[in-house]
């Protein structure tokens, strides 16, 4: 994988000087280790070309002009929901919905769907350790709608506890929306069981696969989920686009979440009707330079192969998980070294989350500290923030040891 | 290493701030006391101040609290300052007073840590002028 780090100008940077404008300055004087993959990955030159070729050469609105450019871009954005439809097992391009990002995704589902099908006696079962993009949704569309949020507790491995998933649902839960993978606690989860309990109950499955779809194989309908949802820049893409999948009959049955231009077929004073999937859910000028970047980003990925990048990802996640704990003051969250993605969570006794990060950036390493957007959960680990390490198929063992290292220094200056 | 890393940041009066903290605890009838957090990093100072008889001189500041090094030491370092200012004093401090009385440069992501007890002190004093009445716990985003 060490060659790959060509295609990531990036990777080669210093840092360490001004951050008060963007970009490297003389003052940078310290290599970056970039270990916060799991906020975002870094974008490769094919897919940095891909979107420049577009804005260079064939930039135009999609869908409304009958010229050519805007055929061209037409053309390529409807081919990049073919691809990603491919990637990820749909069946075709009606399944796949670009959205800004996962939460937009979550959010098209919990208005377009929860809003007008959940009701007092209703109930919606979640996990403790749902992301807020999940979590906060739900949580506000089941107040507006009376019904009930319910959360899956975790056992003490960091697993989800599967007998308490079978108490929480039952014939009057509407939906079953969980992680794929833990962001927090790098866990992952049973979707497929969960999917065939919420099927069994005549509940729809809502799968957050942020942190899958860019490290393991996702097969949407091995699954068997009713919606699946994922981001661009977590997986070599550009920010600014996301994906909602849905089963084509359930999108079928649903409402626009978003009206406007795109979305509509004809337009009177008085009515109007939408255009087919996935049009339908796409209103307004759509994501297109974003979506011929994704459409490259999976490319890249396909290229290299993701049962690699998972196994590089797991490795590096499993040594930094033996590297870290080698100390008795150090707490890593969530399962066990060979049985995680690849991230890890953790804190030093006597060290604050923040202090450490703050440290460790003066070493070049870039982590993440704070609650990564799980305040639920930390409260459950009885931690206010934690730090949290995640790779990608870019990183080395070697920086797996400059944040141990960095965090050696931290402990020392704390001791 | 460069603005704001760590070896700037943590220097020895910070560290020792944090790992002594000077004024540590809380007053029994405090003419202020006050609570502040930080939600996003779980940082929260509680600060108590007892006043002499002028109703405008900083006698005694206490502070109890919990977090990262910065707003923990920012607090204790400020109990101190506290000491024999009045409260139009402390009004007109601003985030160049507390980045002075730390002593390091704060890096712009940090910054909330270290001006925690400060606001927490001034709205203390706001709430007790009756300044301000709305305000349960100091949020600082």
């Amino acid at each position: 994988m060490a060659t790959l780090r060509e295609d990531f100008p990036v990777l080669d940077r210093q840092v360490g000087g001004d951050v008060t404008t963007p970009g490297p300055d003389d003052a940078d004087d310290t290599p970056l280790v970039y270990l916060d993959n799991a906020a975002t990955s870094h974008t490769p030159e094919p897919v940095v070309e891909a979107i420049a070729d577009f804005y260079r050469t064939y930039n135009a609105n999609v869908h409304r002009g009958i010229h050519h450019l805007s055929q061209e871009a037409s053309v390529a954005y409807e081919e990049a929901h073919d691809r990603v439809a491919e990637f990820i097992g749909a069946a075709g391009r009606e399944e796949v919905i670009f959205t800004k990002n996962t939460t937009e995704s979550e959010n098209l589902v919990a208005y377009a769907w929860g809003l007008s099908e959940l009701g007092p006696g209703d109930n919606v079962v979640m996990s403790q350790m749902e992301h807020h993009a999940s979590l906060v949704t739900w949580q506000q569309i089941c107040k507006k709608t009376g019904a009930e949020a319910r959360y899956v507790r975790l056992t003490d491995g960091g697993h989800l506890d599967m007998d308490h998933a079978a108490e929480l649902i039952d014939d009057d839960t509407q939906m079953v929306s969980t992680l794929h993978v833990s962001n927090t606690l790098g866990t992952v989860n049973p979707v497929e069981e969960l999917t065939q309990m919420a099927h069994e109950h005549d509940a729809f499955s809502f799968v957050d696969g942020a942190q899958a779809v860019p490290h393991m194989p996702v097969d949407v309908k091995e699954i068997d989920c009713d919606f699946y949802a994922f981001s661009g820049h977590k997986m070599c893409g550009p920010t600014g686009i996301g994906v909602l999948y849905g089963k084509q009959a359930v999108l079928e049955e649903m409402q626009p979440y978003l009206y406007g231009g795109e979305m509509i077929r004809s337009v009177t004073f008085e009515e109007s009707d939408w255009e087919e999937l996935p049009w339908k859910f796409e209103a307004g000028t759509p994501v297109i330079a974003q979506g011929v970047g994704l459409h490259a980003a999976v490319d890249y990925i396909d290229e290299i192969g993701i049962e690699r990048i998972h196994d590089h990802g797991s490795s590096l996640a499993a040594y930094a998980y033996d590297r870290l704990t080698e100390h008795d003051d150090v707490t890593v969250y969530g399962p066990p070294g060979d049985d995680r993605a690849s991230l890890v969570a953790f804190n030093v006794d006597g060290v604050h989350a923040h202090d450490l990060s703050s440290i460790v950036n003066d070493y070049g390493v870039a982590i993440r500290a704070g609650d990564h957007c799980t305040q639920p959960l930390h409260d459950e680990l009885g931690a206010a923030a934690s730090a949290r390490a995640s790779f990608y198929l870019y990183n080395t063992r070697d920086e797996v040891d400059a944040l141990v290292d960095a965090v050696d220094e931290a402990r020392q200056l704390f001791a | 290493m460069g603005i704001g890393g760590g070896s700037d940041m943590y220097r020895q009066q910070i560290l020792d701030h944090y790992k002594n903290p000077r004024n540590y605890g809380e007053l029994e009838d405090p003419d202020i006391s006050h609570t502040g957090e930080n939600p996003s990093c779980g940082d929260t100072i509680t600060l108590d101040i007892a006043l002499a008889d002028d109703g405008e001189t900083i006698e005694r500041a206490v502070f109890s609290g919990d977090g990262c090094a910065i707003s923990q030491a920012s607090a204790s370092m400020l109990s101190q300052e506290l000491h024999g200012t009045t409260l139009s004093e402390l009004e007109a401090m601003g985030r160049e007073d507390i980045t002075e009385m730390l002593g390091v440069d704060i890096s712009p992501m940090r910054i909330k840590c270290a001006v925690l007890a400060r606001q927490v002190a001034q709205d203390g004093a706001k709430l007790k002028d009756g300044d301000i009445t709305d305000l349960d716990v100091t949020q600082v985003e």
